[in-house]
């Protein structure tokens, strides 16, 4: 079905279910990422902070989850994503996909896109780009 | 107070371009797959059942896409003269010659490759562009991670900007 794919054409938004406090734990338990400014809510207003938020990578995570939906993971050969706004707890996060470019590699379809998160008010949190490769031209 | 019409101060973290931490070897669990799976709220299959991924044409469990992430050089940041409260995660790149599976036996180093400052509304910040390279057992590249963090300098409240003069 992604032989039909066209520069302009957008992939359906996946909505995700809000970000709980528990996810940030279990999120900085599997990747590793020990900042406490995610989990532990003193040092997060110490640092400034209204309260503990979400690490960006949980954001990119999602958007990974989105493009390995529609593609398969195998198929995501490149992601760079940009954070722009923080997103907190509660906050109900939409992906957003769009085909930028279609080309052929070695007899497969390569696949360049615009890749964006947005909060519930519509802010955009992340922005970037994605290359998919994939398996048959 | 005033603000400083100086230029800004290069960033002392400058003269650590090109560090490069110790390689550190990981082999890829297909357990921690599945825990992170679990925390982006993926819950296909494909991550946590090998016959699931065999009938979907891998040949062991695959990674999702940003699981790169989870795998921990040693930090070339440590010992560096960095406040983490103030740090940011402004971008994040992953370029992967090829799928990562469980199984899967890399060697890591982790490369600061620049370091730049820029004023912004909230003051001076120092950003550092930092890469992972993995390698599989031949030395042959897998993928390479780039992180952009910006850190948030301290100023305007009497504290001396880092680098300022």
């Amino acid at each position: 079905m992604h032989r039909h794919l066209h520069v302009g054409d957008r992939l359906p938004p996946h909505v995700n279910a809000p970000i709980e406090r528990s996810q940030l734990v279990r999120y900085a338990e599997a990747s590793g990422d020990s900042n406490p400014i995610h989990i532990d809510e003193d040092f997060a207003r110490r640092a400034g902070y209204r309260s503990v938020f979400a690490h960006g990578m949980l954001s990119m995570g999602f958007l990974g989850r989105f493009l390995s939906d529609s593609f398969g993971p195998a198929a995501v050969r490149r992601l760079h994503v940009r954070f722009k706004a923080i997103t907190w707890p509660g906050d109900v996060i939409t992906c957003h996909g769009e085909v930028t470019g279609v080309s052929e590699k070695d007899q497969r379809q390569v696949l360049e896109l615009k890749v964006w998160t947005e909060n519930q008010d519509a802010t955009v949190t992340s922005e970037g780009s994605a290359t998919v490769v994939l398996h048959q031209a | 107070m005033s603000q400083d019409p100086t230029p800004l101060a290069s960033s002392p973290l400058r003269q650590h371009i090109g560090r490069t931490s110790a390689p550190r070897t990981v082999e890829i669990d297909p357990g921690h797959i599945a825990r992170f799976a679990e925390a982006i709220g993926d819950p296909n299959p494909i991550y946590r059942d090998e016959a699931v991924a065999r009938a979907a044409g891998h040949p062991r469990i695959p990674a999702p896409p940003t699981f790169a992430t989870a795998l921990r050089p040693n930090d070339v940041r440590q010992g560096l003269d960095i406040d983490w409260s103030r740090i940011l995660h402004g971008e994040q790149e992953f370029r992967y010659e090829r799928p990562l599976y469980a199984g899967d036996v890399l060697t890591l180093t982790h490369v600061l490759r620049d370091v730049y400052e820029k004023s912004g509304k909230s003051g001076v910040m120092d950003f550092l562009v930092l890469d992972i390279e993995a390698r599989d057992p031949a030395g042959v590249l897998v993928y390479v991670g780039r992180s952009v963090v910006v850190v948030r300098r301290l100023g305007e409240d009497g504290n001396k900007p880092q680098g300022g003069r």
